[in-house]
């Protein structure tokens, strides 16, 4: 048994496992945080990413050991006092999701992605980023049009505080 | 339409808790007590069971037991079926084997359950399941279709002799061969329709609860239609009679068809809980998906399409072989059949049609319905037939497909099935505008300059929606009726419950459900909650698979808004001490009309409910229900046109512009529309360009079993889609719906082989066309080229 201690959204928490867990199921299994989800046990699908001490990371590809004392952030985190993130918000707006079962990591990954590019994101960048999710509903057709519509939505926030 | 009515592009309801993590999927839940469990699967493809020792294995930490099919059987619950029945052209019923929930003498497929082990964790489960020691005697195996119809092939089921099903056909073989005799074209080709496995996001998972006070089980499973699940699992499988057995289909993370049918695990989970006394809760993993979920499509087949001196079709026959598994899933013989044999008229006026079905038996995992069902499969074949009838005629493709469309309705077709409304022309024509068909040759020929093969093709799709006239589908061998059910709740403040049959797995019935009692009733979305997917609280329903939400599903709840109506009328009528036939119900008011008098919707609902000053004899209360059965099937159409570049470098086909335009009938929600024809899109797409289930011909091993290995559509893959619309009412329900969940996946992998093939300028090429494929053709083309 390994002792794990992390800071999950915002709050600490420790706990006992088996060497051997998987982050994800950590997370899901100790901690009862379900909206990370497991989808495909290879880390091809995406639907376990989350946030390791600012970075989208696949849940099912670290072991909860390696983790501790590192800081996440789940799907649960995102959202600050009931208001969505713009991501989130865009899903939304934009019918980024339908069954919901991919979209947590999709949402994670897409904030990471807009964070990481500056707001520089075109059409081919963001299919080329999301190439590590996989949607089986949407075609990913309004997913795209949801991150880049966020993108600009944060960024272009931004370019206008800064003007 | 109001701002949230029937037409209103409204965001989804639902999105909420899946956007913040507080979607509940069947492998979130969580009872106190549970245990997990792990399935002893055959790593065989075909062999005998001659012994299994558990005595390791329960001597592992955390093994609660290890149960195996010989206790099940002991036990008596019964074997799985196929629901369906389909006789063969001689009379003779189809040769169902025996599918046991866990195997006790033969495994038939890699990945059949041979044993549970239930444990304190999913992982000590894992773990006693390695240690579970079962001796099995090898029998050769055979995975494809025309191998299992040989003279040597190993024999699968005792039951099915030279593992053939059922020999089935339609039409008029008289007829049709004496339009081929006639014709002055005949037109032959070889179409083969790749195997695929539907792969929802959410793998399938069940959860099973028996609670001995109460002698009642409780099953949480990934269901598109748990009442079903109830049914089969209570009439068939011995598992408690309906009222002590409730199903539940919490979130459930995509279907496609592999979540309409029930399987092994459910099953064993409930039995298994009662024997343990503790809860069981298994949740497969994706290679146990690949393995177990029942596939879909696995065609061969053979065309001849006749024309006259003038183009016109003048007889079609069609000869298809059926890959059905292992076993027969519970639909799995209507696919091939009546949703395939049936939709072979296409768009087009074909006076005579012969088509003949092989279904068999394989070493493989059952297949079944998978997204269009049957419909894929019939369009794929006639959009490829009538494409390269055009070429080898020398004539447009366009023109060809506009010569022999139908354009009087209704019309009826020589497979069954009587076209109501349609308007192909519109489809064709707006899919070419939009497509710039017209400048294709000048983009082609900037293509070529820079050394690029460039390609356009078109597909014209019919397909049959909202299943099905209970009637109808009985006389054709349905073991269920598939109408639907709804039940309209008006609370004494006015808030509104719609407990449906249908069940929601992405489609967002949460908001269009909720969108048509606003359209009615005037109320806001959301004062109206959409309750489905627990047969402890929604009524009989059948579910949601076939594109019948809309078609069926809604307009069962059309029925129920009727007579609330009606009954809220009758009372304000009364408290208004106005004529019944006066009043109507406008943006939330129940009004008499011409004059001022109006009452708040929910003071109507208040005085059902407190009952002080009802019209005489009425009952209180404002509650409704309904069944609908449907009086014919629906018929989508549309026209769908992709165009593509290949380098000929590679083989890698590039998507520059993918357009469809479908007729759905009246729509509630274009932006929920849009949505289900993307998603349709990409899983067409994805069948034509990359998608394939493939076996060791040898030893009948799964291939494909991961995302590493089964090529899914990313997002890099996929361009974005131009959509339109060209709507033609229904007449047969009464909102007009024909259903869109399917079309993208029917219409889109004809299209796209016939831009495929278009650029590299032959007429054969199987799908998926993978850089390998459309390289190698490349080649053969250019040495051909050589040699002459």
């Amino acid at each position: 048994m390994a002792k794990v201690t992390l800071t999950v959204n915002g709050r600490a928490m420790a706990g006992e496992c088996d060497d051997r867990t998987l982050l994800v199921h950590f997370i899901r299994d100790r901690l009862g945080l379900t909206g990370t989800h497991v989808g495909c046990d290879t880390t091809q699908c995406g639907a376990c990413v989350v946030h390791m001490d600012g970075k989208s990371v696949k849940s099912c590809s670290i072991l909860a050991v390696q983790a501790s004392g590192s800081t996440v952030t789940t799907i649960e985190g995102l959202a600050v006092q009931g208001e969505l993130h713009p991501v989130q918000a865009a899903f939304n707006q934009h019918h980024g999701l339908q069954c919901g079962f991919c979209t947590p990591g999709m949402v994670m990954t897409a904030v990471d992605m807009i964070a990481r590019h500056g707001g520089q994101l075109d059409e081919a960048t963001v299919r080329q980023e999301l190439e590590g999710n996989i949607c089986r509903c949407t075609g990913y057709h309004n997913i795209v049009k949801a991150v880049l519509s966020a993108n600009e939505q944060m960024h272009g926030a931004q370019r206008q505080a800064a003007e | 339409m109001g701002m949230e009515g029937i037409g209103a592009r409204v965001t989804r309801k639902e999105d909420k808790r899946f956007l913040t993590g507080k979607g509940r999927y069947t492998d979130d839940m969580v009872v106190p007590g549970m245990k997990h469990a792990f399935f002893v699967r055959s790593p065989h493809a075909h062999a005998r069971i001659t012994g299994i020792d558990a005595s390791v294995a329960l001597g592992m930490p955390g093994v609660i037991a290890v149960l195996e099919g010989k206790q099940l059987q002991a036990d008596g619950i019964g074997n799985l079926i196929c629901g369906w029945m389909v006789h063969s052209k001689d009379g003779t019923p189809m040769k169902m084997g025996a599918w046991r929930p866990l195997a006790i003498d033969t495994v038939r497929y890699v990945g059949d359950a041979v044993a549970i082990v239930v444990a304190d964790s999913a992982a000590e489960a894992r773990d006693a399941a390695e240690a579970v020691m079962v001796d099995y005697d090898e029998l050769p195996a055979v995975t494809t279709s025309l191998a299992a119809l040989g003279a040597d092939a190993p024999q699968i089921h005792p039951e099915a002799p030279g593992n053939l099903i059922f020999d089935w056909q339609i039409g008029d073989p008289a007829a049709t061969d004496a339009a081929i005799a006639a014709a002055a074209h005949v037109i032959e080709i070889d179409i083969l329709n790749n195997r695929l496995s539907p792969n929802p996001m959410e793998p399938r998972a069940t959860l099973g609860i028996y609670d001995e006070a109460e002698d009642h089980f409780t099953c949480y499973t990934t269901s598109q239609n748990p009442h079903v699940a109830r049914l089969v699992m209570s009439a068939f499988y011995n598992v408690a009679p309906e009222n002590k057995l409730r199903v539940i289909a919490p979130d459930v993370g995509g279907g496609f068809g592999s979540k309409i049918y029930i399987y092994p695990e459910e099953i064993v989970c409930l039995w298994a809980s009662k024997k343990t006394g503790v809860p069981v809760k298994w949740t497969s993993d994706r290679t146990e998906a690949f393995l177990t979920d029942a596939h879909g499509r696995d065609h061969v087949s053979t065309v001849k399409m006749a024309f006259d001196k003038d183009h016109r079709i003048t007889g079609l026959k069609v000869d298809t072989v059926a890959n059905l598994g292992a076993y027969m899933s519970l639909f799995s013989s209507a696919v091939p059949t009546y949703l395939y044999a049936t939709l072979l008229s296409g768009q087009y006026a074909i006076p005579a049609i012969h088509a003949n079905v092989r279904t068999v038996y394989t070493n493989t995992v059952p297949v079944d319905a998978y997204r269009g069902a049957g419909r894929p499969e019939a369009t794929y074949l006639l959009e490829r037939t009538i494409e390269t009838a055009a070429r080898e005629l020398g004539i447009s493709p366009v023109e060809l497909r506009r010569k022999n469309f139908i354009r009087t309705f209704p019309y009826q077709t020589p497979v069954i099935m009587t076209y109501d409304a349609g308007d192909y022309e519109a489809s064709l024509s707006a899919a070419m505008q939009a497509a710039d068909w017209d400048g294709f040759p000048a983009r082609r020929a900037q293509s070529e300059a820079r050394g690029m093969k460039r390609g356009i093709g078109m597909s014209c799709y019919i397909e049959a929606c909202g299943i099905a006239p209970s009637q109808a589908v009985g006389s054709l061998g349905a073991g269920v009726g598939l109408w639907e059910s709804a039940e309209v709740r008006v609370n004494a403040v006015g808030t509104i419950e719609v407990l449906t049959g249908s069940h929601s797995h992405g489609q967002g019935h949460e908001t269009t459900f909720a969108q048509l009692v606003a359209d009615r009733l005037g109320v806001p979305i959301a004062s109206v909650n959409i309750v489905h997917g627990d047969t402890d609280k929604v009524q009989m329903g059948m579910g949601t698979y076939g594109s019948r939400s809309g078609a069926v599903g809604m307009s069962a709840v059309v029925k129920a808004l009727d007579k609330v109506e009606m009954k809220a009328k009758k009372i304000a009528a009364h408290l208004m001490e106005a004529d019944e036939a006066d009043i109507v119900i406008e943006n939330g008011d129940v009004k008499v009309a011409g004059t001022d008098k109006s009452l708040p919707w929910f003071q109507v609902a208040l005085a059902a409910y407190t009952a002080h000053n009802l019209p005489s004899g009425m009952e209180p209360g404002l509650k409704e229900s309904a069944f609908y059965d449907p009086s014919n099937f629906t018929f989508p159409a549309g026209c769908y046109i992709a165009e593509v570049e290949i380098d000929p470098e590679t083989g890698k086909t590039e998507i520059l512009q993918f357009v469809a335009a479908d007729d759905f009938g009246n729509i509630i929600n274009p932006m929920i529309v849009e949505g289900q024809v993307h998603g349709g899109l990409a899983q067409g797409i994805g069948q034509a360009l990359l998608e394939e289930v493939r076996y060791d011909e040898n030893n009948g091993q799964l291939l494909t079993a991961s995302y590493m290995d089964y090529a899914m559509p990313r997002a890099d893959d996929l361009p974005s889609f131009s959509l339109s619309h060209q709507n033609t009412p229904c007449p047969g329900n009464p909102l007009g719906i024909k259903g869109c969940g399917e079309a993208g996946a029917i219409g889109s992998p004809p299209a796209l082989m016939n831009a495929i093939t278009d650029a590299i300028g032959i007429n054969t090429l199987s799908m998926p066309a993978t850089p390998l494929k459309v390289w190698s053709a490349l080649q053969a083309v250019q040495m051909r080229q050589a040699a002459e």
